[in-house]
């Protein structure tokens, strides 16, 4: 118990200081790169608690695809780091009562927090024994059972989303060349194919 | 005090030594794939390739290693120097780290992970970042060019290759790599059924590992070399170790995956005889002369071709295939699962 202890403590301080230092950061991309630091180690907490499926997930869905689109955008800005804090002074106020908003609702949602008395009894049972049933199996017979009309809505929406930024997309523009790949080929014996034999050439 | 030596230090050293047996023979592996791939390529252009450093030129990796070492690193001065230094480094270490869940044998792999596919895919996601860090921190538009080519091949490839993957894990019931094997040696090898998922999975991993004929990366025509044109000595014999590296592990994918990992092709006689790591090292070195062969065969994609067959071609592909293969196990009852 004492390493995944200190892997606990390892992997959390690293993500509270990395996390620290998205915000603190002056340069953006180093910014980005902190915040995939950040990730990396809330999938080894992840996976530390024995949710390994889900660690890999977060692993592959946002530091594989989401970070890289990130880094990818805020690279191709050229943002001028010295100027970034000019306006301090004058949006500290707004930023901070946000701020304060936010946490308060949160204090407020966390402490009036109550169960369901169904969920209350499921968290009193003690669990499956982990080598029994995988984390996989563990997911699927709870997403594609209990909670299938959400799972399918959530699917729905990332379509919708997804319909949305093809159509923003794609345009037709007029006076741009497209190679159409099917007429190239069929152009018929304009170009002959002789066989050489090795070491012999023509 | 017994406690402490039974409970950690000694599984810890048998863990480092498990790890050594890995790096150790991957690096001289990643060694002897350069001399390979030079004499493969000079024998295909009937050059000889490198002769003159020992026996057969077979000290010319060494060689080559040597002088890499001796050099001098140059760090560019409008270079951002910390993460210049740090992504040849993640590059390296990427391609060393997913060997941990290949099982090269019936119970030969160092941690028997439940999601070792998953694993595999998301450390070979992560192998981006070495080149977009080195991109990015050279302060060169070469180099940023390249990085910005290569995260987005890399991107558009990874889709193809998660959705093939999710075809053989619909026929295994399983994530873990060792039971993937045990699956194909219970039924046959999946190079079969899902024949044209495994040529569309080797030619993806041909993009991942940014090989010809999809090395747009380092288009040495346009981009001088792409994202490491800075780097020099150490740091970029690391990416170049960190290539070749990746080169064995998609081979070695692509065997787990599609060619029965360390089985023999049929269970008689002559044929098991030879035991399971060597039939892995020989498929693996089969993929690798593949790797090789295109790259003396083919020349370069265009940049929107390469988009065009990733994104229009492979990605319909094999999320058709993918829904065929739940069709077809569903209505055969082939199901792995009840």
């Amino acid at each position: 118990m004492i390493i995944q202890g200190l892997a606990f403590y390892l992997f959390s301080v690293i993500a509270v200081f990395s996390a620290v230092m998205v915000i603190t950061a002056r340069n953006p991309v180093h910014s980005v790169l902190w915040l995939i630091l950040t990730f990396f180690n809330a999938a080894g907490l992840f996976v530390l608690m024995g949710a390994e499926f889900l660690g890999m997930l977060l692993v592959v869905v946002y530091v594989g695809a989401v970070a890289v689109l990130f880094l990818f955008v805020v690279m191709m800005l050229d943002i001028n780091t010295l100027n970034l804090r000019e306006g301090m002074a004058e949006y500290m106020p707004v930023g901070v009562a946000i701020g304060v908003v936010l946490f308060a609702e949160i204090a407020a949602i966390t402490g009036g927090w109550v169960l369901a008395p169904e969920i209350e009894a499921a968290r009193a049972q003690p669990l499956a024994d982990p080598g029994a049933v995988s984390n996989i199996q563990a997911l699927g017979n709870i997403i594609y059972t209990d909670y299938i009309y959400l799972f399918q809505a959530s699917g729905l929406v990332l379509l919708v989303a997804m319909i949305g930024s093809i159509m923003l997309t794609h345009r037709t523009r007029p006076g741009v060349h497209k190679q159409n790949i099917a007429a190239q080929l069929d152009r018929g014996r304009t170009v002959e194919l002789k066989k050489v034999s090795t070491r012999g050439g023509i | 005090m017994a406690d402490l030596w039974q409970g950690y230090i000694w599984p810890g050293i048998i863990i480092v030594a498990q790890i050594l047996a890995i790096v150790l023979p991957l690096l001289g592996a990643v060694a002897y794939l350069t001399l390979m791939e030079r004499k493969v390529i000079g024998a295909m252009q009937m050059r000889r390739g490198p002769n003159v450093v020992g026996p057969f030129g077979l000290f010319q990796p060494l060689a080559d290693g040597l002088k890499l070492l001796l050099k001098e690193t140059i760090i560019p001065t409008g270079a951002s120097r910390a993460v210049f230094i740090l992504a040849p480094m993640i590059t390296f270490i990427l391609a060393l780290i997913a060997w941990a869940v290949i099982p090269v044998n019936a119970g030969w792999v160092l941690s028997d992970l439940n999601v070792g596919i998953l694993y595999l895919f998301a450390i070979s996601s992560l192998g981006v970042y070495g080149i977009i860090m080195a991109g990015w921190a050279s302060n060169s538009r070469y180099a940023f060019l390249g990085a910005m080519r290569s995260a987005a091949q890399m991107v558009s490839y990874e889709v193809a290759m998660g959705l093939i993957m999710i075809s053989v894990l619909l026929t295994v019931g399983s994530l873990n790599l060792t039971k993937i094997v045990e699956a194909q040696a219970n039924s046959v090898w999946f190079i079969i059924p899902h024949l044209p998922m495994a040529v569309m999975f080797f030619i993806s991993t041909l993009a991942e590992t940014n090989r010809h004929p999809f090395d747009l990366p380092e288009a040495e025509a346009e981009l001088v070399s792409g994202y490491n044109v800075e780097y020099s000595a150490m740091t970029f014999g690391l990416f170049f170790l960190g290539e070749y590296a990746n080169m064995i592990l998609m081979s070695g994918m692509t065997t787990i995956l599609f060619l029965g990992g360390w089985l023999p092709p049929v269970d008689i006689a002559p044929f098991n005889w030879i035991p399971g790591p060597l039939w892995f090292l020989i498929k693996v070195v089969l993929l690798l002369y593949i790797f090789i062969w295109a790259r003396a065969a083919f020349p370069r994609y265009r940049y929107d071709q390469l988009m065009r067959l990733g994104w229009k071609v492979f990605l319909p592909g094999s999320l058709l295939w993918l829904v065929l293969t739940a069709g077809v196990l569903k209505a055969t009852g082939w199901t792995p699962w009840n």
